[in-house]
Parts: structure tokens; sequence; C-alpha cells
């Protein structure tokens, strides 16, 4: 942002603040959470979770608002920290100074307190278990928040984030949460259409992330069970919560959004056919789910874990008039003729991950509210429900799974916390077994 | 196709080996898969490298033209499919590597070779993946798999220079497309924006040059060696190739499925950018991929005399 648009924004802002106060003040809503942005000219950023995106969204806030200032970091693990400040840094090259006092650098589990306490903007990247305590810290502590998805692994967070989602709306803070495809422009335009009714009334869909797989952080030998699967967090279902949540929940996402409603139940199968070793901890390399929505429409969500397979990451929507394919940017009639395409250029699109830190700040700045969290919440449940089916072999029913007291987080981790899932002698674990694994 | 039915005459001598190798095409078989590459041979020779300004399209960068001798080597048919890549980004056939023989020319270890990282999205972006060349992966990236290869293979591989690459794509011409300076045969040619409906093409589907090269026009465009500078031909009289002392931008060729037939030239380049990283969501960005580049591959050449150990390390090296 240039600097003149920038103080024209702080003048129209703080005459819109004025203007809103008596309002406000009524809704018994603390002055404390905007306060921050009337007596600083800089906002504070803390970045807890220093792992590749953590790195990749402080970039982006910093990169979203010149007044931005990243003031404290936090990471179970110190050389994650260190080598996140020195990629932030690198990244720049010289353009922003990123300066991080050493006391600001925290290092544990306990650590996010200390560095949101410092902010006020905070940005929760750490695997997804940790999320519900760590966004429930800072609501709490009144900041703005931009959150990765998945928002949780278990119903119980679930809750925490729904009730902290509740609060931070009363108390005016701005959530972001990252499902980018809400801040990509192919993916809102393509909305507006369908919800004009470009394709009428969404019957059936189908949504897709089949791919190779991911990251595997090999064991070492000096390194305790907490923290190998801390290191290796993608295969544990306590912080990861599979990958149907981990990379799926994107798509189960835009059904949800494009039906424009949460499914009422899920049923589904799965399983762990070729990636068995047991550097791939405990998750499934495949799920297959049928979503039901109240008003009959239909989902069917599939995600692999296999190599040599076919690879597609996509949305398929079919309504009473017609089609639409996110991926290809295309809405179809009932004959199959073409109604739009949307003019993708490769290379010309804005970066929904820089759009995402862009409205965040803007919002900040103009004492807006973006609400992300419910939806981050209710989405994320949507796809724990999922995995609730597959596991169990089960149908499972929205409000089962958002009222279950399945928990997978323990409640509180130190390093002397035992995972809640360990190995065999030979160093395997436990596999869900439909039919016999309750969720 | 340009085939030499006959033995080498002669032998090089390198370092211990003794090697005699043959002027003609043959078929790398990659070990322990049913995956293989047609290696044309390409007679080495003179050329005349970039275009005159009365070309239709001429850019800058592709004068001055200047006269470029390009010793022998072979390459691949096709561009690198996926087929292949996966295998180096897997590395699940690196205990096939062909047992070492007295006279192989390259003997690596190829455990001490770097792999690309697994990507987070799925880089062929549903375009496909069985015979379809592979794309989005940096020049680094490109270059390690040449690395990889010959060490499981024991013959040098690298990817071309920038002189070998249109010497290649030109197959003698000097025409603005291998086959004629007119665009309107080009679809026979060539996949490009006007033909290739949003989306990349199985390779060697349309028809090859004069050399037997498929796809040297359009489909994906293929990343050389060389370091990309608009007066880059000033230096190519002296040096036989620009390597690259910075990471951006390297040079790139061909033209691709999203490029108008223009860009598609024997003689256009492109210099790579990190707009071609915009999207990745990490920092450090990955030195492995470009999220943003689903038009760019490559593929192999192996020099017909094959460099000396200090000499490979150079081609392998890159910013």
């Amino acid at each position: 942002m240039k600097k003149s648009t920038l103080q024209n924004d702080r003048r129209t802002f703080i005459k819109q603040t004025t203007l809103a106060t008596t309002g406000i003040l009524s809704a018994s809503v603390p002055v404390k959470s905007f306060a921050n942005v009337l007596d600083n000219k800089k906002l504070k950023l803390a970045l807890v979770g220093c792992g590749g995106r953590g790195s990749g969204a402080a970039v982006q806030a910093l990169t979203a608002d010149d007044q931005v200032e990243l003031v404290a970091m936090a990471d179970v693990f110190q050389d994650r920290l260190d080598s996140s400040l020195k990629a932030i840094i690198d990244h720049f090259d010289g353009r922003k100074k990123i300066k991080v006092k050493d006391k600001n650098k925290f290092v544990g589990f306990d650590a996010y307190k200390k560095a949101i306490d410092e902010a006020d903007v905070v940005i929760l990247t750490t695997p997804p278990g940790f999320r519900p305590y760590h966004f429930e810290y800072a609501i709490n502590n009144d900041k703005h928040v931009f959150m990765e998805k998945p928002v949780a692994t278990d119903p119980v967070g679930i809750r925490k984030v729904l009730d902290m989602a509740r609060i931070a709306k009363e108390k005016r803070l701005n959530v972001v949460v990252g499902l980018q495809r809400h801040y990509q422009k192919k993916y809102t335009t393509l909305y507006n259409r369908v919800a004009q009714g470009a394709i009428g009334k969404i019957t059936s869909g189908q949504v897709y992330w089949n791919d190779g797989g991911v990251w595997v952080k090999p064991r070492e030998a000096d390194q305790s069970e907490l923290e190998y699967q801390m290191r290796n967090w993608y295969y544990f279902n306590w912080i990861c919560g599979d990958h149907i949540l981990e990379q799926h929940i994107h798509n189960i996402d835009v059904a949800n959004w494009f039906i424009g409603a949460y499914p009422t139940s899920a049923q589904g199968m799965g399983g762990r056919q070729t990636r068995t070793g047991k550097e791939y901890g405990e998750i499934f390399d495949h799920h297959y789910v049928q979503f039901n929505y109240a008003d009959g429409a239909v989902i069917s969500s599939q995600c692999r874990h296999q190599k040599g397979c076919d690879s597609r990451v996509d949305e398929v929507f079919q309504g009473t008039s017609g089609s639409v394919e996110l991926g290809s940017g295309l809405l179809k009639d009932l004959d199959g003729q073409e109604l739009y395409k949307y003019p993708y250029k490769w290379g010309q699109e804005a970066n929904p991950y820089q759009v995402e830190h862009d409205e965040l700040f803007k919002s900040i700045r103009n004492n807006g509210v973006i609400s992300d969290a419910e939806n981050g919440a209710k989405s994320t449940l949507t796809a724990i429900m999922g995995r609730m089916a597959t596991y169990s072999g089960k149908t499972i029913s929205w409000d089962e799974a958002l009222n279950s007291d399945h928990h997978l987080m323990p409640a509180q981790v130190d390093w002397n916390t035992t995972p809640p899932s360990l190995p065999d002698e030979n160093g395997h674990y436990a596999i869900p077994t439909p039919g016999v694994t309750k969720f | 196709m340009y085939r030499f039915k006959f033995l080498v005459t002669g032998f090089l001598f390198l370092g211990f080996h003794l090697v005699f190798a043959q002027k003609e095409a043959y078929r790398l078989e990659l070990p322990g898969t049913t995956q293989a590459l047609e290696m044309v041979f390409i007679k080495g020779g003179n050329f005349q490298i970039g275009s005159p300004s009365s070309e239709k399209g001429h850019q800058r960068d592709e004068s001055p033209q200047s006269n470029i001798e390009v010793a022998s080597f072979w390459m691949a048919s096709t561009e690198t499919t996926w087929n292949l890549y996966q295998h180096f980004v897997d590395r699940d056939i690196d205990g096939e590597s062909l047992q070492k023989k007295d006279q192989d020319l390259v003997d690596l270890d190829i455990d001490a070779i770097s792999g690309a990282t697994t990507p987070y999205v799925d880089m062929s972006f549903g375009m496909g993946t069985d015979d379809y060349p592979a794309i989005g992966m940096t020049q680094k990236a490109a270059v390690q798999f040449c690395k990889w290869l010959s060490a499981l293979t024991g013959n040098f591989y690298r990817l071309p220079t920038e002189a070998e690459w249109e010497y290649a794509c030109r197959a003698g011409s000097q025409t603005a497309y291998s086959h004629s300076d007119d665009a309107s045969d080009l679809e026979l040619y060539a996949w490009f924006e006007e033909n290739s409906n949003g989306k990349y093409h199985k390779v060697g589907q349309k028809k090859p040059n004069a050399w037997g090269l498929y796809d040297m026009h359009g489909n994906i465009a293929e990343w050389t060696l060389d370091q990309y500078e608009i007066e880059a031909y000033k230096k190519l009289a002296k040096v036989k190739w620009n390597k690259p002392l910075k990471t951006y931008p390297k040079s790139v060729r061909g033209g691709s499925w999203i490029d108008s037939a223009e860009k598609l030239r024997s003689a256009a380049r492109r210099g790579s950018d990190p707009q071609w990283k915009m999207r990745d969501p990490q920092i450090p960005k990955s030195e492995w991929w470009h999220t943003d580049a689903p038009f760019v591959g490559f593929r192999i050449v192996r020099p017909y005399q094959t460099p000396s150990k200090k000499e490979q390390e150079l081609y392998w090296t890159t910013k």
C-alpha cells in the first residue's frame, strides 16, 4: 500500500470509528480490540507455527500492509523458528526490515501464549490439532487472526472454535481462515454466477483431491516418540486429522459454499492399500464419502494418496439447468453446451494466498469484521464427519459429529506427554478398521 | 530421421576409459521400468543462431545472428514425460542402477544426488500424466534429473545448451519454423494457443522436424542450460554456453500450449521469472517446483564426446 493511500485510509478509518463507537459501546464490546489500531501506527504481528506455510503467511502479512511489523515468533522447535526467520529475511532481501528480538523468540508447547501476548495480529499455522487452543487464547486476548485450515482434528476442538468464532464476532475481531478458494477470483466469479442461478439448483457434485501424497520425515535415532510425531505430524490423527481434513477440506468446503449448506449425514469407505509402511503413521491412503444435504443434494467426495494413479484436484457440480467445473472454469447447460468459461490467464491472476492477507489488513484498518472461523469450523467438521464415516463404516449424522465427545487431542501437551497413538514393537501404528473402529 | 548406420571409426580417450560410441540413434531404457526415450543422433555442424530483423515476430534478443559451431550429440526425440520424471521425484528405482563397467563414462554415487521434494499440489494440474510431458520443475530440478539419470545409466546426460537447442530445432532450416516461414502449417507440427484447447498434449503426436525431433515447437517450452541475456549471442561465439551466475532468468525455448505462433519460432527466446513461483504458499519457496509455470518442461541430450569428470560437474551445477 502506498503511504498516501494509507494516510487517507487512516483518516477515514478514525472518522468511521468515532461514529461507530457509540453503537459499539452499548453492545459491550471491549474497546481494546481496536484500541491497538488507534494507538499504534504499526500493527504488531506474531507467527505461531514456523513451518513453510507459516513463514509464507508471515511474508504475505508483511507484504499486505507496510505498517505491519513481525515482533514475535513461536514454535516447539528452535531450528524451525530460526530457519523460518532466516527465510522471511531472505525473502525480503533488505526491502523490509525484519527484526525479531531474541527475547520474543519463544520455543516450546506454551510458546504460543507468549508470542500472542506481544501482537495485535497473529498467524496460527501449527499442525491443526493445536489450533482450537491457540485460537481460543488469541480471541480471549483480543487479537485479530489469520489461521490455516483445518481448524481442529476432533469435534471437541470444533466446538471450541465455534464458541470462539462467536466471541470474535462480538468483539469485532477479524478472523481469516486459509481456505483460499474464497479469495480466488476464479472461484468467486463462478460462485456468483451459480448463486445467480446460472445452472439452477445444485443437486449433486463430485469433489476431488487425488494425488501421490506428501512429504515424509525419516525417524532419527535420538528422537523421542513425541518429537518424531511432531516432526512427522501429517501421519498422526491427533495433530493432522488425516488427509481428508488436511488437504481435501478445500474441496469439501467448496461443496458446502456452492450448495449454501452443510451436509446432514455422511457415509463412505476408505482404507490403506498402497501406502502401508510404518513411516506413514496411522492415516488412510484413500477415502470415498457420500455427503447428503437436507434438500436432497448429494456430494461424492474422493481423496487419494496413491502414486501412479490419476491425479485430480477439482470440484464439479450438477444443477437443475446445467453444471459447473471449477478446475477448467466451465459452466455448461444440460446439453453440455458451454454457457461461460472463466478467462483464466496463467501468471496474471492475483495470488489468493496474498489476497487473504490484503483483505485481512484492509478490514482491520477500516474497522471491518471478517468472520471466517464459523465456516472454517463447519467445513472442518464436514471433513471430520467424513473421516468418522470411513473409519467406522457407519453413517454419521451432522448432529452426531457435532456433539460427539470424540477427542483426539490430549488436554495438555508438553514434552512429557505420551502421544495418543504409539507404535507396536515393529514400529507400526494401529490402523482404523471399518466395522470395528468406533470413529 | 537422421541416422548413421556405421560404427565410429575412431575412439575417444577419456581418463582410463576406452570408448566406442555409435553415431546412430539408440533407445535409452530406464532400468527397472518399461520406460524408454528414443535418442536421436544429431551430427555437429555450423549454423546461424538467432533471426534476421526481417522475420515476422523478430525480437531484439534474437540478434545479432551469429555463426555457431555445435559438436555432435544425441537428443531425446520427445520431451521428458511424467512417467519418467516421477521416478526421479519418487526415487523408487535408484537400486536398479546399471552395473558399472570399465568403459562406463560416468561413475556417480546415486545416493549422493539430491532429489526433488514431493509437491503439495498436483503439478500436472489435471492435464494428464501418462505419456504427457512433465512440467513445472525448476531448471535446477531438470539439471538434477539429468545427473540422476547419468548415475542410473552410466552415460552422461544433461540439458541442451541454448545453441544446441536451436540447432536441433532448426534441423538445417533458416526459416521462422523448421518446416517453413509460414505459421499456417504450424498446427501439423505443434500444439499452441490455436489448437491446444487450453492444455498440454501427449508427446510425439504431431509431425517431427527433419531430424526426427517431436514438439520442438510448442506443447511445452523447454529448459536450456543457459542464463537468459538479451545480448547473449555476442558471447556465444567465444563460449559454448552462457553458464548461469544467478537463478533468474534462465533461457527457455520453443514456446508452449499457451503461446501464440510467433513465440514458437525457432529463434524465439524467453527468460524464467520469480513470478513462476507466485502461488507457492511456502517460504522459502520450493527450489524444485514452479507452481505457476505449467508450460515449461525439458528434454535431455547426451554429448557425443563425453566431457571430463570436472566438466561434467559444471553442467550439473546450476544456480
